[in-house]
């Protein structure tokens, strides 16, 4: 094995802040990454020349050439499949699945490999990769644009899922998810790609399996995760006027899950929530209501709730805002518990 | 570097090396618009004659002792293979699928392979896998049930045995497509059925190989049924080869029950693909001459007669007629084979036959690199469940001998 690492190239020198998108942010997280480490390569669908349909690719081929970052042929079994391959030889392959719903060819690879090939070894043969999947919806897309799919990759023991809400998260995380000994499944919520920051890199938020509070609070624990945290926050501030306090908790890791964290939270305000896109049914959802119940039940003053997209097949562009989870339905969920009792 | 038996002695007596230079290689890159020969290349006819002309796809018979050590390896393969299936029908295994009568393309496309390079076999190359100089024990713990893989990977540069049909050879592509970008002479040979051609994977990892041109050669048993159906029902293609053509990819039918064919055909593409040649797809036309596993009634879907017809066609008595001949085979070097074979068979049945040793907290060892907090949690109780049935002395059997 002739690989090198080349881990004495020192970080880039933090940079004055400078407003980064989240899509920004991935491309910075990268780009340091492959000049980190040149185990690193890039490869998917239209990442090379047109830098990603979303642009977290952007520039990567000229600076680092096309034996580092290129276009694979269309076929997501295939770039998983492979990208296994080269991580059992020592690389540490980031592919992109382009949108998530384009990601089910890749599944059999997924489940049947991606996440097994360590326990099947006996730990002889990890599989250092990230399968970044651009997830959930809100941006107007056409059918199969705009799936939630993380249940699928949580259900599966030997992965690690991951969602980032914000651009420091989105560049912090996936830095760690590459240098990771195991897969990452890296879900990056599109109606956040344009979402800004100012940010001074290279920038470290807190490690990527670990839930933050990212707003205190004393009455309410609303959990979330990628897309749906701006959605708990604005329900937080709308609370407010009706003298309701909102803490809110970013998962950040959906896989592993951070008990220690959501817990303390939830026996602080004793009434949880769970917020997301996907349909309810067999959900996320279910497994956070069901391991908070099952740890915290003497200390809950009330259930808790699923606030998400109803149980159908995502909806087309017009009637998409009718079917996402929003502040006021938050709310107006919040306001089914029986708060007198408490 | 000759490939060295399981137990450590040199399969190959006075020959250093399959790849000493000695044999002559197509390693020019053929025609890849062309459809193959819908006859297969064949270097060694059933009655044990050497072919000339045409049919020979221009390859060249290997020298006697590179045959006489096929020969050896395929008997070794064929004892070891018998004797798994006698232990399989005692109960000693959970499952078997045996490769009897497929010796030649699994002896033959391995041994062209050099211990530098890797492999990617399926859960029926059992053999190949015992060839590459994996020991019984560890080959047959999956089997067996003890975990799901039981060699060292990179020992052997083998990777574990794919069950997912064709999932493997993708894998055999980003491998070799690893090494490639490092600048390693490496190959990656992965070994598919004729039912895994219909399999998406397959198409997707020709696809990548050829337009990648990753050094990987794909060798496509076709033991003409994929557990009951037959390969009619799988392709409408002359020859599982011709697919080559779609991919821009060389793609030769070989008869499958010739190893001198499998062996030259085998090992003119990995020394092509060394080289910078490419990827190639090599379909060896066989016969499963066993049932699917153990669990299966082959009288339910196919004529007995059938199987008599190919059992005439046995790779091994083939390459047996021809050494004779021409008195390559001596009755000392015949029996010192077969006793060599019986050993294989003695040493399988006694690592078989002894109790496997697996600790049930081991469940939780291997998952992630990290261990996870939640799944400490379930390792506890399930150690506190072992030493509560190990204090009451009513340790239940599946736990015997666990409890760590």
């Amino acid at each position: 094995m002739s690989a090198t690492r080349t881990d004495a190239r020192p970080e880039p020198a933090a940079s004055a802040p400078a407003t980064l998108t989240m899509a920004g942010a991935l491309n910075a997280a990268l780009r340091d990454a492959m000049a980190a480490d040149d185990r690193v390569v890039v490869y998917g669908e239209d990442v090379g020349p047109l830098g990603g349909v979303f642009r977290v690719t952007d520039g990567l081929q000229s600076t680092f050439g096309e034996d580092r970052i290129w276009d694979s042929p269309l076929a997501e079994s295939g770039i998983v499949g492979t990208a296994i391959g080269m991580a059992m030889y020592g690389m540490r392959p980031v592919v992109e699945m382009q949108f998530d719903a384009f990601s089910y060819p890749a599944f059999e690879q997924m489940v049947s490999h991606v996440a097994k090939m360590r326990n099947r070894t006996k730990g002889r043969m990890p599989l250092p990769m990230v399968v970044r999947i651009p997830c959930a919806g809100a941006i107007g897309g056409v059918e199969h644009h705009s799936d939630s799919s993380e249940a699928y990759w949580t259900a599966t023991p030997g992965l690690t899922v991951v969602m980032p809400s914000n651009p420091a998260d989105a560049y912090s995380m996936l830095r760690e998810a590459i240098e990771s000994e195991d897969p990452v499944v890296f879900m990056e919520p599109k109606s956040r790609y344009w979402a800004k920051d100012a940010l001074e890199l290279p920038v470290r938020t807190a490690p990527m399996d670990r839930a933050v509070v990212v707003r205190e609070g004393a009455d309410v624990t609303l959990l979330a995760y990628g897309p749906t945290v701006r959605t708990a926050l604005e329900a937080a501030d709308a609370a407010v006027a009706e003298g309701l306090s909102i803490e809110v908790v970013d998962l950040r890791s959906l896989s592993p899950f951070d008990d220690e964290t959501v817990s303390a939270s939830v026996r602080k305000t004793s009434r949880a929530a769970v917020i997301h896109e996907a349909a309810q049914f067999g959900g996320y959802g279910a497994e956070v209501a069901a391991r908070v119940t099952e740890r915290n039940f003497h200390h809950l003053a009330a259930p808790v709730l699923r606030i998400t997209g109803f149980d159908i097949p995502y909806p087309s562009p017009k009637l998409e805002e009718f079917h996402l989870p929003t502040p006021d339905r938050v709310l107006a969920a919040l306001a089914t518990w029986e708060w007198d009792l408490a | 570097m000759p490939i060295v038996h399981a137990f450590g002695k040199a399969l190959i007596g006075g020959i250093p090396s399959f790849h000493d230079g000695a044999m002559s290689l197509s390693v020019e890159r053929p025609d890849t618009r062309s459809l193959p020969s819908q006859k297969p290349i064949r270097l060694l006819d059933n009655a044990g004659h050497a072919v000339h002309g045409s049919a020979t796809g221009g390859f060249d018979l290997p020298d006697p002792a590179t045959l006489l050590d096929l020969y050896r390896r395929m008997v070794v393969a064929r004892r070891f293979d018998v004797q798994v299936t006698a232990l399989t029908r005692q109960g000693r295994l959970a499952t078997y699928p045996s490769a009897l009568g497929q010796e030649a393309c699994e002896i033959g496309a391995i041994s062209a392979l050099e211990a530098c390079d890797w492999f990617f076999p399926t859960y029926r190359d059992s053999v190949a896998l015992l060839t590459r100089g994996i020991e019984p024990g560890d080959i047959l713990a999956s089997f067996r049930g003890d975990w799901h893989n039981g060699y060292d990977q990179h020992a052997h540069r083998t990777a574990s045995q794919a069950t997912p049909l064709a999932t493997q050879a993708l894998h055999a592509v980003g491998l070799s497509h690893a090494a490639r970008l490092r600048n390693d002479p490496i190959v990656a040979l992965t070994m598919l059925g004729d039912g895994a051609t219909s399999e998406g994977d397959a198409h997707e990892a020709f696809n990548f190989a050829a337009v990648w041109q990753t050094p990987t050669v794909f060798i496509v048993q076709n033991n003409q049924f994929a557990i009951s159906v037959p390969l009619s029902r799988q392709t409408r293609a002359a020859t599982l080869a011709d697919k080559a053509v779609g991919y821009g990819m060389p793609g030769f039918h070989v008869d499958g029950n010739d190893v001198a064919a499998m062996f030259a055909v085998t090992r003119a593409a990995i020394e092509r693909a060394r080289s910078g040649g490419g990827p190639t797809l090599i379909e060896g036309l066989t016969y499963r001459i066993e049932a699917h596993t153990n669990s299966d009634d082959p009288t339910r879907y196919r004529a007995a007669r059938d199987v008599e017809h190919w059992k005439r066609r046995d790779p091994i008595e083939r390459l047996e007629r021809y050494l004779v001949s021409e008195g390559a085979l001596p009755e000392d070097v015949r029996t010192e084979i077969a006793d060599a074979a019986e050993q294989v068979a003695a040493d399988t049945r006694q690592v078989m036959t002894a109790e496997a040793t697996i600790d049930p907290l081991e469940l939780f060892d291997h998952v992630y690199a990290n261990p996870r907090a939640a799944l400490l949690e379930q390792r506890g109780r399930l150690a506190a469940e072992l030493a509560e049935a190990a204090a009451s002395g009513s340790t239940p059997a599946a736990h015997a001998g666990a409890a760590r």
